[in-house]
């Protein structure tokens, strides 16, 4: 391992060895803690709590990572994000992976030299308004007063919607979801548009959640999931595959309640096997040992329990699985098998 | 060494760069500006190395690209499907709009307070140090974020406007709406005679100028002091509004048709009706205002399209479009219209007064009509105004202070009254010490409102150094131009403001 | 009989003056009340008073303070105060109190950011009250390089060895200041430390360590935030901008052309664009300047930047105490043949530096309160974790509490660090 040290005095602080040739993965195991960016607050997706420990639906993503190649999810480092500061922060290094809601576009994965490894959760753009209103689609929206937040893709597919449908509209533009919450239930705009779950995230939250409507249309795709680096397709696939071995663990019915079981001894399914790494040795292949995967989903369950727990009905954010249920149950989750 | 032994005469040792005065800070520069460049060197190449590597090399060929979102305060036109490039231009000039507006109130404010915390006053003096320290001890970011959030919480909706019994109404003779989107102030629409109106107030303050030399120069020849404030308001207001009314008169003889495709229909009950949904061209003025007043006092449901000139209205009524097109336009009565088009039987609008005020009117969703001003737009003026008033009242209070005690007594001595006192004698004198440091606290509030992003007024720091940075993922273009225009600005102000003070300086001999 | 004419012998008792010339009456009547327009004044103040108050106390003091989501806040003030109360929610002060000052720093680990801090104020002591021994000043020297310590963890070795270049380069200055001269003395000083630090100070740290291991936990700078962060972008900010300031300022009235256009022109630069600007750059340019590979978090990219927008600050405040300075002081100094650093160091420095501490106060205040510009760029400090606590389920929506709590904080440092300067202003003015 090269090290160079870049004038002594900040060398200290943090200045990390560079290793523009070192893979990723040896990066994260020599640090001992993988350095993750998350968005800075957002309920349900990720927010700190009063003693500064990080919860939330993308949080979960890292803290599995963490457990699948350090064997400890809470060896993670969170690095909030702005919407402005998220790309360079993973470009130049800063952060390992990226699991904030970012939007998985062409522009992005192909100019920006990103590597989305997957999708975490379908989402859509809609829009919110004050039932008092009487709205009952967005084309009725002529003349409104729109809050949206900048620094996204939602500003760009606002424009061309309105544009579209030949309707006038008001930006006002706002930097974080809590700002754009208190302007809306103030009635500094009439609308509030942005991903469909934060929609209902932030809906879930108000004193009177009746009183508010998501409107039907949905205006654009927006598949947000991890994202890493360019060019180290290893670290690349380990993330892919974590995120996979959630998903297919809900698939197969693995849960963190009964997976020390499963994990005990190989049973009769043998892609439970291989996931739990009681049967062959797909850890190997990625660089990792042979119970990543147990690791990964025994941090804080399968996705339907990370669901479940931090956006799901169960939770006060309450979002239905919809899309993003398993394909089994008629939703969009579907993962390559583990072979 | 042997070479050394003697000195030679005119010879040049290299020594000597470094011990003979004469070359030794030739030397010295000459380290200094190799260090400098190659350091400077050492960064561009890393930068070049790092861009190459992410495969994005220096290039401002973005700003020709097209934006794809829009801005709700732009000055000059703009849409979604203009350029990076203009976008930016949009953002300088709310920049400059906001920048201008605060340096105004905050002179304003913090001359006031200044001079108030000077007073015998007991109350007032210690309510202003109060007022001079909170704002000066708490972060301006805060302030900003504190008054938008007092504007959206404090002030109604525009939905409390609505319905019979509503929460809010209108000020000012229904002229003003206060919302928590922004204040909306009536427009002005202009009418037939505006010209000389115009013309006539010019006139006026050419002639307010010729006054006051007339008035200086009889004061220094015969010493008679006219009331040069009364006088001066005199012809400020006098003539034009004679002419204004004049013209409001002639005006009474001049009437508008309205005509169209469709047309508004005179019931016998003298109250008019027209097909619902009907579009409107409104190419502004005053006959146009009179028309829509019209409209709405018959409960007639219409949507403005705004247009150009009548060729324009024209062309957008044979377009069809849901959009852009229109049913029916004013014009003034007797003139040509193409064939096709109606005029509406028996109804003439009163071509209005030179000046007609174009009062906000609620529909839909939103106030229509009227000037707007977002509330980000007067929470970030008021927030910065506010924040550097405190710093200029010191300013000012020191100022004041500054000027020594005999000066006023001098002045007393020679009979000028305090009035006089204070507007020949000390506010003079005040004033060289005053603008140096007001021209930094200029240079403070123009450099603060690039935190219009934390209340989302789109200045350029909002649409280059934000949206634009964000969606084309140029930060060092992006960055090196806005700082760029920063710097441009800043250099501005301080040259004005500097010829301004050496104006005002006081000339040693 | 004789001529009748009153004298009066004996004083008469003094009568008590008007019932509006005395007391509480007169004191109205001259300080509020002595013309109309001073009474229209004194009204409108009173009633501007009023309805500021009348509107912030009963929500100030009808509040909750133990609460654990604003629905139960909410619910509590309606039980305590009757149906269609609102109040403020102090409960999420109260809750989050460590976090706004602390940030994530680790609970265990707290009294060293609060040792550091009152080691702080130890060190600054000597340097602000002139009455304390000068023997303290030892301890604010090596101050900097402890509070690193504490605060970031780590092996003790490292600040050591950093201390060691600056010693290696005074050894270097009286070394070779006495074999060749003065000047060639400053350029060692220059190069000396700065060898040292780029090539041997990493190694002989981690020989240190490996002979004798000396270090505490350390702490990332991710777990930095809060108020705790403010004070340390701040502090950092205005300590190293101070040598830097010196350089610039020395450079501007330098008569070497060069020298001088490259300090007025960074100086100009940076005080024309807004520090927001250069946290941009620090947030997502800066590492592109430096050699690919390297890295460095976000919060030292943000000092950084904080150092050389101040020191550009810092130049014109220290200008201002140099042209202060009486010209008989550079005339003394030249006529006692000392040469132009020596002149600097021992003669116009000091008493330069001494007349622009109030200077310097008030442009730490100025720095201080723009640290909260990093919440902008998505660091914790104060007003970004007001932004992150409302992120939180249980506090979303809560709004005036946060941002009253923040501009109390804010208002209680720089409201006494501005009375100290005014303190020491009067006390420097000796001129009449």
């Amino acid at each position: 391992m090269k090290k160079s040290v870049f004038i002594g005095t900040l060398a200290a602080v943090s200045v990390t060895a560079g290793m523009a040739a070192a893979s990723t993965l040896d990066d994260v195991k020599a640090a001992g803690e993988l350095k993750c960016g998350v968005s800075t607050g957002l309920v349900g997706f990720a927010a700190a709590d009063a003693n500064g420990v990080y919860h939330g639906f993308d949080v979960a993503v890292c803290r599995a990572v963490a457990a699948a190649v350090l064997g400890d999810g809470d060896k993670v480092k969170f690095v909030p994000t702005t919407g402005k500061t998220r790309f360079t922060a993973l470009a130049s290094g800063e952060v390992d992976m990226l699991a904030r809601n970012t939007t998985w576009t062409f522009s992005r994965d192909v100019d920006l030299k990103f590597e989305f490894i997957g999708v975490n959760y379908y989402d859509g753009q809609g829009f919110m308004v004050p039932k008092a209103l009487g709205v009952a689609s967005a084309k009725d929206l002529d003349g409104a007063t729109v809050c949206i937040q900048t620094g996204t893709t939602t500003e760009l597919n606002l424009a061309d919607y309105f544009r579209s449908n030949n309707i006038s509209y008001e930006p006002v533009p706002i930097e974080t979801n809590a700002e754009g919450q208190a302007q809306y239930l103030s009635g500094a705009c009439d609308v509030y548009t942005t991903d469909a779950s934060g929609l209902a995230a932030t809906r879930a939250t108000f004193e009177k959640p009746d009183d508010h409507v998501v409107l039907p249309e949905i205006i654009s795709k927006e598949p947000l999931g991890p994202l890493v680096r360019h060019g180290d397709n290893q670290w690349g696939d380990i993330i892919r595959w974590t995120l996979n071995a959630l998903i297919t663990a809900e698939e197969l019915g693995v849960t963190s309640a009964n997976i020390d079981k499963m994990s005990m001894e190989a049973g009769n399914n043998p892609e439970i096997n291989r996931l739990l790494g009681t049967e062959g040795d797909l850890g190997g292949m990625l660089g990792l040992d042979k119970e990543w995967a147990k690791r990964a989903v025994a941090q804080s369950g399968n996705y339907g329990e990370i669901f479940d727990s931090n956006i799901g009905e169960g939770s006060p954010v309450g979002i239905a699985r919809g899309l993003n249920a398993s394909w089994t149950d008629g939703g969009l989750l579907y993962t390559p098998p583990f072979r | 060494m042997s070479a050394t032994a003697e000195p030679e005469k005119g010879g040049f040792r290299l020594s000597q760069l470094i011990y003979d005065t004469r070359y030794r800070s030739m030397t010295i520069q000459i380290i200094a500006l190799i260090g400098f460049l190659l350091s400077v060197g050492w960064l561009i190449r890393n930068a070049g190395q790092n861009l190459a590597e992410l495969g994005k090399p220096l290039g401002f060929g973005f700003l020709t690209e097209q934006a794809g979102y829009d801005i709700n305060q732009r000055l000059i036109e703009y849409n979604s499907q203009m350029t990076h490039g203009r976008a930016a231009v949009i953002g300088l000039l709310n920049t400059l709009l906001v920048a201008f507006l605060g340096c105004i109130t905050a002179t304003v404010i913090g001359v006031s307070i200044g001079v108030l915390r000077l007073s015998k006053n007991w109350i007032v003096s210690r309510l202003m140090t109060l007022y001079i320290e909170m704002f000066r001890n708490v972060p301006v970011l805060l302030w900003i974020i504190i008054t938008m959030a007092i504007f959206i919480e404090v002030f109604p909706q525009p939905r409390d406007f609505r319905g019979e019994d509503a929460i809010a109404t209108m000020k000012l003779f229904d002229s003003i709406a206060i919302t928590n989107r922004g204040i909306l102030i009536p427009a002005l629409a202009y009418g037939p005679g505006i010209v000389l109106v115009f013309i006539t107030f010019v006139l006026s303050l050419i002639g307010i100028v010729f006054f006051r030399r007339y008035a200086k120069k009889l004061q220094e020849e015969t010493g008679k002091i006219l009331p040069s404030g009364l006088i001066s308001t005199g012809i400020f207001f006098v003539p034009t509004l004679v002419v204004f009314f004049a013209a409001t008169m002639i005006n009474l003889n001049k009437e508008h048709v309205v005509f169209g495709a469709k047309t508004l229909t005179l019931n016998a009950d003298n109250s008019i009706s027209a097909d619902s949904g009907i579009r409107f061209c409104d190419t502004g003025g005053a006959g146009n205002v009179n028309a829509k007043n019209l409209m709405r006092a018959n409960g007639i449901k219409f949507k403005s399209v705004p247009s150009y000139d009548l060729a324009d209205s024209l062309t957008r009524m044979s377009s069809g479009n849901t959009r852009t097109g229109c049913d029916i336009a004013t014009v003034p009565s007797g003139t040509a219209l193409p064939e096709g088009l109606f005029v509406s039987e028996g109804i003439s609008l009163y071509s209005g007064r030179p000046i007609e005020l174009e009062k906000p009117y609620l529909s839909g969703f939103n106030f229509t009509d009227g000037v707007l001003m977002r509330n980000s737009l007067i929470a970030l003026w008021f927030a910065l105004s506010l924040y550097t008033a405190a710093f200029i009242a010191e300013t000012v209070r020191s100022g004041i202070q500054a000027v020594s005690k005999g000066q006023t007594e001098a002045a007393g001595a020679l009979g000028l009254r305090p009035g006089r006192i204070t507007s020949l004698v000390v506010l003079p004198q005040a004033l060289r010490v005053i603008i140096p440091p007001m021209i930094s606290q200029y240079l403070n509030l123009t450099k603060n409102s690039s935190l219009a992003i934390a209340v989302g007024y789109m200045d350029i720091t909002g649409t280059l150094g934000g949206i634009t940075l964000n969606q084309t993922g140029r930060e060092m273009e992006s960055l090196i131009i806005l700082m760029a225009i920063y710097l441009a600005i800043s250099l501005t102000i301080s040259t004005i403001m500097n010829q301004y003070n050496e104006r005002v300086k006081l000339r040693e001999r | 009989m004789s001529d009748v004419s009153y004298v009066r012998t004996e004083m008469l008792p003094e009568k008590a003056p008007p019932v509006g010339q005395q007391g509480l009456i007169k004191w109205f009547r001259e300080n509020m009340f002595s013309s109309i327009p001073n009474s229209i004044l004194s009204i409108l103040a009173i009633w501007a008073i009023y309805a500021v108050l009348s509107h912030i106390l009963p929500w100030v003091f009808q509040s909750s303070w133990n609460a654990s989501s604003l629905t139960e806040c909410r619910a509590n003030i309606v039980a305590e105060y009757g149906e269609g109360a609102t109040g403020a929610c102090w409960a999420v002060v109260n809750e989050r109190f460590p976090q706004l000052i602390y940030g994530f720093y680790p609970q265990e680990l707290r009294w060293r950011l609060d040792l550091a801090f009152v080691g702080m104020l130890v060190a600054l002591a000597p340097v602000l009250f002139d009455k304390l021994p000068k023997k303290m000043l030892w301890f604010t020297a090596v101050y900097p390089f402890l509070a690193f310590w504490l605060l970031w963890g780590g092996s003790i070795w490292l600040p050591v060895s950093i201390i060691a270049g600056f010693v290696l380069g005074v050894v270097a200055f009286k070394v070779i200041g006495k074999m060749f001269g003065s000047l060639a003395g400053m350029v060692s000083v220059a190069f000396v430390p700065i060898i040292w630090w780029l090539l041997f100070a990493g190694g002989a740290a981690d020989i240190a360590q490996s002979i004798i291991p000396l270090s505490i936990q350390s702490v990332p700078s991710s777990q930095f935030g809060g108020l705790s962060l403010s004070i340390i972008i701040g502090v950092t900010g205005i300590a190293f901008s101070l040598p830097i300031g010196i350089v610039l300022a020395l450079g501007r009235q330098s008569d070497l052309m060069i020298v001088k256009v490259l300090c007025v022109g960074f100086i100009e630069f940076i005080r024309g664009v807004p520090l927001i600007t250069l946290l941009f750059v620090a947030s997502t340019l800066l590492n592109y300047f430096m050699p690919p590979g390297t890295n460095f978090d976000i919060i030292l990219r943000v000092i950084i930047m904080v150092t050389l927008f101040s020191a550009a600050y810092m130049a014109e405040v220290i200008r201002g105490g140099l042209a202060a300075l009486p010209k008989g002081q550079y005339e003394g100094a030249d006529s006692l043949g000392l040469d132009f650093w020596q002149a600097t160091r021992l003669v116009i420095m000091p008493q330069a530096l001494k007349i622009s501490i109030p200077n310097i106060v008030s442009s730490f205040i100025g720095l201080f309160k723009d640290t909260t510009l990093v919440s902008i760029i998505g660091l914790l400090d104060p007003l970004g974790l007001s932004t992150n606590i409302r992120a939180d389920q249980n506090w979303n929506g809560i709004i005036w509490e946060l941002y009253g709590f923040v501009a109390v904080m804010f208002f209680i440092f720089c409201f006494s660090m501005s009375r100290y300067s005014m303190y020491l202003e009067r006390k420097l003015q000796t001129g009449h």
